[in-house]
């Protein structure tokens, strides 16, 4: 199923609000997860499961520490889902 | 036409008590930070810990693992010499035989029962209530003792910035015996073992005696525990969540039959994730000894245990939910009936 990167981002932006509690406003694709939104190597666990169900990807753990921003994350799901 | 070989049948099984022993030494966040060049609160976001327990050179894992047995059987009114088997789950007992089981026998006098180590690291203990319930229903065993017990600060780099803040030190015990009702149920239990690297104690022993492999390997170094934060805690909060319900629905209950729940004392926000993931109501009591007592391994679900008995009288005899992981990875869980007030 082809996402769109609009899509993916509002849906990524739902979950590091749930997940780490950070406003979805302040949520933009050049942001890095740990440096700009805070989100410790752990909440980024429960981000890229949430990520992975939402989705329907698979984010093998050795992808996990090459998503520094949001915009990584956001271009490895639709690449991984075309 | 031959003779056949008689069986036996046992019964069910229950949890008789529970007993403990931790290390004198409580060492706050504040004492070991600078080695890491970490800080408390980074470390109490992170997992939860306020402090950990270090046992000192008077508080083998031997010494604690036989007080927490002498408590135990204190508690249940038995003496050593009631008890046909016993059970050590440790990955921290430095000798690679005899047993710890064995030699706990020797300290307590009754040099014959059935003894033996297992080693299934933080699952060790959940490990040892399967096989003592099933021994129990087998008939092959009357009264088992099962203990948990780790000096892992033995086996800690404290410059591991991964590791250094999780382990503790300390052991537990529990006195299994015959039921009429089932007060032990069914083991959800099984492993990941392609994810073996993702928690493992280095070099091997080979590697520490050889010294021209240590200087080739740039090894020369003691075996120390070493952990992939990141997997662990996917495996442990996705995975561990779902085995738990299974252990939940083969005891034929869910999240609401339930007063307590007593994972492995791994790291508090696995365990809390753990119990969101699992829908677990409020008026579960959840044990969460590893933000005083740290991470003690294969010891940590009956400390916490003893613990939450202390703290909440009104749980005795009141349904569980245990699970212990680690690494293997493997993992058991299964729901039992806290033992009685002593």
């Amino acid at each position: 199923m082809a996402l769109s990167q609009a899509d993916v981002l509002a849906g990524i932006k739902e979950i590091v609000e749930e997940v780490a509690g950070i406003p979805a406003a302040s949520i933009e694709l050049n942001k890095s997860f740990t440096d700009d939104l805070e989100v410790d190597s752990l909440s980024m666990v429960e981000v890229v499961v949430a990520c992975e169900e939402r989705f329907g990807v698979k984010i093998p753990d050795e992808k996990v520490t090459e998503l520094a921003t949001v915009g990584d994350a956001v271009n490895f799901i639709v690449n991984a889902a075309a | 036409m031959s003779k056949v070989i008689a069986s036996k049948s046992g019964s069910e099984s229950r949890i008789l008590s529970v007993g403990s022993y931790r290390p004198k030494r409580l060492v706050p966040n504040s004492e070991i930070v600078d080695r890491i060049e970490s800080s408390d609160e980074w470390i109490r976001q992170r997992t939860g810990i306020e402090s950990r327990r270090f046992a000192d050179d008077s508080e083998s894992v031997l010494d604690m693992a036989t007080w927490a047995v002498e408590d135990a059987l204190a508690k249940a009114k038995l003496s050593a010499s009631d008890i046909d088997t016993l059970i050590v789950a440790t990955v921290t007992f430095p000798f690679q035989m005899p047993s710890a089981a064995t030699a706990i026998l020797q300290r307590l006098g009754h040099p014959t029962a059935a003894a033996f180590d297992i080693n299934a690291a933080c699952a060790g203990f959940s490990y040892g209530i399967a096989m003592a319930h099933d021994f129990i229903k087998a008939g092959t065993s009357k009264t088992v003792l099962v203990v948990g017990a780790e000096k892992i600060s033995d086996f800690t780099d404290p410059d591991d910035r991964a590791t250094a803040f999780i382990f503790a030190d300390g052991a537990g015990a529990v006195v299994i015996g015959q039921s009429r009702e089932a007060g032990i149920g069914p083991v959800e239990w099984g492993s990941d073992a392609d994810s073996r690297d993702a928690i493992q104690m280095n070099p091997s022993w080979i590697d520490v005696r050889d010294v021209q492999t240590q200087l080739t390997k740039g090894g020369g170094k003691w075996p120390n525990i070493s952990q992939e934060g990141q997997k662990v805690y996917r495996w442990a909060v996705f995975s561990m969540s779902k085995a738990a319900v299974k252990a939940l629905e083969s005891a034929g209950l869910t999240v609401n039959d339930i007063a307590a729940f007593i994972p492995h004392q791994a790291n508090m926000r696995i365990i809390e994730t753990m119990a969101k993931e699992m829908g677990m109501p409020d008026s579960v009591v959840i044990a969460d000894d590893v933000r005083v007592n740290g991470n003690t391994s294969a010891a940590s679900i009956p400390l916490a245990m003893d613990v939450l008995l202390d703290q909440h009288p009104e749980l005795h005899g009141k349904l569980a939910l245990l699970i212990g992981y680690g690494a293997g990875l493997v993992y058991a869980g299964q729901v039992v009936e806290l033992p009685p007030k002593p």
